[in-house]
C-alpha cells in the first residue's frame, strides 16, 4: 500500500487537482495593456485597477461579492437521471464534455443559486457559470432557474439573475429549446407574486438566454463592455456581408437603444442592487 | 425541382414526359409503358420517402414549392382580415396574421411566411422575421385573448433575422415577450411547424397547447450548418449534426415536444399542395375541438403546466 499511498496516488491527484496559481503570476488587461498581479485583480473582482475592464468572474466569487458576510446559503439542485438525453456525439461526446466541465468547475451544471441577504434584506440569486461549456442554458439550467424562482416565491424575496451564457446549449437539441418558454414562467411566477425580478447581464449574454427570461426583468443592469444580443456577431457579419458598428452589442449600445435601464460596473453593482431593492421591497415588507 | 437524393424519380418522371411528347391520342403501347413507368416512380417514390434520412428531411423541409402559410390562409380559412403592424415601428411581412374563419369557428392566425417569387422572398425576408413581426405577434395574440378566440399559428422560418437593426430594435426581447404573451393568455393555441421550425425564431410561436409537425418537416434549437460549423469546426459535418439534433417530426413526438404528426401525401407536401391542406385541415379541427371540449377552459395554466413538466427526465 506503501507504495499506492506514497508515490501513485499523489501523482493521480496532481493530475485531478486544479493547479496552484503561481505567484509571480500577471495578467496583460485587454483593455489598457497594463499587467495586473493576480491577488490585485482578485481584490478587485476582477475589474482592472487601472481602466475598469470587466475580466470574467467566477460564480462562487460573485456570489461571495453580493451576499452579507454569512448570510449566503446555496441551494442544492437536484440531480438530473439522465444528463445526456439524446447520446449527442460531436467530435467529443457530450456525457464527456459534461464530466470535464464537472471536473474543472466543481459544479453540477452552468449555474448556481443561492440565498441570504444583501445589506439585511432577503434575496435569491442565480448566478450563471460562464467555464463551464460555455454557460450554456440546457434542461439543468432551465430546471435551476425554476427552482429559484419558486424559492424567491416561498420566501417572499426579490429574485436576482446574472446570466454569462452564449444561449441555448446545442447538445440538448431540442430541449435546450424548450428552455425557453420554461425560464419565462419562472419570470411569470415571480412578477405574478409581486416580486422583482431583476437582471444583471454580464459578458456574454446572447442567443437564447438572452431571448427568454434575461430580457424579461423589471430592471436591467449590464455590466460595462459585456456583449448582450440575440445573434452573434460573426453570424450577423456572415449574413448581411458588413461590417458591424463599433461598440454594437456593448452594454453602453443598448443602453442608447433602450434595452437596460443602467450600466454599473461591477464594484457599485451591490450597492445598486441594494438602493433598488431598498425601494421596492420595504414598502412590499410594509404592506 | 428535384432533390438530389430524388435522381431516379426524376429520371423515370423524364422518361414518361417524353413518351407523353412523342404519343399521339390512342397509341395504346405508349400508354401502358407510361403506366408501368408510372408505377415504377410511385415505388421508388414511396421506398425513398419511407426512410429518408434527418439531413433529406431539412432538405424537403425547405423545399421551395413546398406550402408557404400564404397558400394555406387560402386553401383553410374564409373571411381572411390581414391585420398589420406593431404600433411601434413597423410591418414586417415575414409574419403575416389577421382574423378568420376556419371551419366555422372565429380565430386569430399568425404565420411566418417564406414567400414564392424572387420578389415575395425579398418582401418576407426569406421568412426571417424582424422584432416588429414578433411584436405584431404578441399583439394580436393579446387581442385574441380580449375576443376569446383561438390562436392558430403556422411556423416556416429559418430563424429569426440575424442584423443590426434587428438586434438595436430588440429582436431577443421580442421573441421574450412573444413567448410570454404565449404563456399569459387564456384561449387556445395550436401551432404547426409547416417547413423549418429554426430556433428562437420558431418557439416564440410555438408556445402552444398542441404543437403539431408535418410529417417531414424540421424542429431544431439551431440549423445543422450552424451546429456543424461550431461544434465540428465545418460547415460540411451538417449530415452529422442534423443526425445528432434530433430535428425530425418522428424524434420530436417520441422525446414527447411535439403533440401529433400530420401525414404527407407520397413524396411529401410539395408534391401534392391539395392532399396536404386537407389533411392540415383535419388535424388543427381535431386539436381545436379537443381542446374546447375542456370544461374548465383553464387553457393557461395548462399550457403552463405542459412547459413546466416537458424535458423532466422521468418523460423523456
Amino acid at each position: 500500500m506503501n507504495w499506492i499511498t506514497n508515490s501513485v496516488l499523489p501523482k493521480i491527484k496532481a493530475l485531478v487537482q486544479p493547479r496552484e496559481v503561481p505567484e509571480n503570476f500577471w495578467t496583460k488587461c485587454p483593455g489598457c495593456g497594463e499587467m495586473i498581479f493576480h491577488r490585485q485583480l482578485e481584490d478587485n473582482l476582477q475589474v482592472c485597477t487601472s481602466c475598469g475592464y470587466h475580466f470574467k468572474l467566477n460564480a462562487k466569487a460573485r456570489l461571495k461579492s453580493l451576499f452579507d458576510k454569512d448570510t449566503l446559503t446555496l441551494i442544492e439542485l437536484e440531480k438530473q437521471l439522465n444528463s445526456d438525453p439524446l447520446k449527442f456525439r460531436d467530435i467529443k461526446k457530450y456525457s464527456d464534455r459534461l464530466r470535464e466541465a464537472r471536473t474543472r468547475t466543481s459544479q453540477d451544471d452552468a449555474i448556481v443559486i443561492a440565498e441570504g441577504e444583501l445589506n439585511g434584506l432577503e434575496m435569491v440569486a442565480a448566478v450563471f457559470s460562464f467555464e463551464f461549456m460555455g454557460g450554456s442554458m440546457g434542461i439543468a439550467v432551465g430546471n435551476a432557474i425554476l427552482k429559484a424562482a419558486e424559492l424567491a416565491v416561498s420566501k417572499k424575496a426579490p429574485l436576482i439573475i446574472f446570466p454569462s451564457s452564449g444561449g441555448a446549449r446545442m447538445q440538448e437539441g431540442i430541449l435546450s429549446l424548450m428552455q425557453l418558454p420554461r425560464t419565462v414562467i419562472a419570470t411569470q411566477m415571480v412578477k405574478e407574486a409581486g416580486l422583482p425580478l431583476i437582471v444583471v447581464l454580464t459578458n456574454p449574454t446572447t442567443g437564447g438566454v438572452t431571448a427568454s427570461f434575461a430580457m424579461l426583468g423589471d430592471i436591467h443592469i449590464a455590466e460595462p463592455g459585456a456583449i448582450i444580443g440575440f445573434a452573434g456577431q460573426r453570424v450577423i457579419t456572415e449574413t448581411i456581408r458588413e461590417k458591424l458598428p463599433e461598440g454594437f452589442q456593448c452594454a453602453e449600445h443598448l443602453l442608447d437603444h433602450g434595452m437596460v435601464d443602467m450600466v454599473v460596473s461591477r464594484l457599485q453593482i451591490k450597492e445598486k442592487l441594494s438602493s433598488i431593492l431598498s425601494i421596492l421591497m420595504i414598502p412590499q415588507i410594509n404592506k | 425541382m428535384f432533390l438530389d437524393f430524388e435522381k431516379q424519380v426524376a429520371e423515370f418522371e423524364g422518361k414518361i414526359e417524353e413518351l407523353r411528347h412523342i404519343s399521339g391520342d390512342g397509341d395504346t403501347n405508349i400508354a401502358t409503358e407510361i403506366t408501368k413507368l408510372q408505377i415504377k416512380a410511385e415505388r421508388q417514390l414511396k421506398t425513398i420517402y419511407e426512410k429518408l434520412s434527418p439531413w433529406q428531411k431539412v432538405q424537403v423541409a425547405r423545399h421551395p414549392n413546398r406550402p408557404h402559410f400564404k397558400e394555406v390562409i387560402k386553401s383553410l380559412f374564409s373571411d381572411f382580415i390581414n391585420l398589420a403592424g406593431d404600433r411601434s415601428y413597423g410591418e414586417d411581412k415575414a409574419i403575416n396574421a389577421g382574423l378568420a374563419r376556419f371551419r366555422n369557428q372565429s380565430v386569430m392566425i399568425i404565420g411566418t411566411e417564406k414567400g414564392n417569387t424572387t420578389q415575395e422572398r425579398l418582401e418576407t425576408n426569406f421568412g426571417m422575421a424582424m422584432p416588429e413581426g414578433y411584436r405584431k405577434a404578441k399583439r394580436l395574440m393579446e387581442m385574441a385573448d380580449r375576443f376569446n378566440l383561438p390562436i392558430l399559428t403556422f411556423i416556416d422560418t429559418a430563424g429569426a433575422y440575424p442584423g443590426i437593426g434587428a438586434e438595436e430594435r430588440g429582436q431577443a426581447e421580442a421573441i421574450a415577450r412573444s413567448i410570454e404573451t404565449s404563456l399569459s393568455v387564456n384561449v387556445p393555441i395550436v401551432a404547426v411547424i409547416l417547413g423549418e421550425g429554426g430556433s428562437g425564431g420558431a418557439v416564440a410561436l410555438a408556445t402552444a397547447d398542441k404543437v403539431l409537425m408535418l410529417e417531414h418537416s424540421i424542429y431544431s434549437v439551431i440549423s445543422p450548418e450552424g451546429c456543424a460549423s461550431i461544434l465540428w469546426r465545418s460547415s460540411e459535418n451538417a449530415t452529422n449534426a442534423a443526425n445528432a439534433l434530433r430535428l425530425t417530426a418522428q424524434d420530436l413526438y417520441s422525446l414527447n415536444i411535439i403533440d401529433s404528426i400530420i401525414k404527407e401525401p407520397l413524396g411529401a407536401a410539395h408534391r401534392d399542395h391539395q392532399t396536404t391542406m386537407t389533411t392540415l385541415g383535419d388535424a388543427i379541427e381535431s386539436s381545436l375541438k379537443d381542446l374546447l371540449s375542456n370544461r374548465t377552459k383553464n387553457f393557461r395554466e395548462n399550457r403552463r403546466k405542459k412547459f413546466i413538466a416537458m424535458t423532466d427526465n422521468k418523460l423523456i
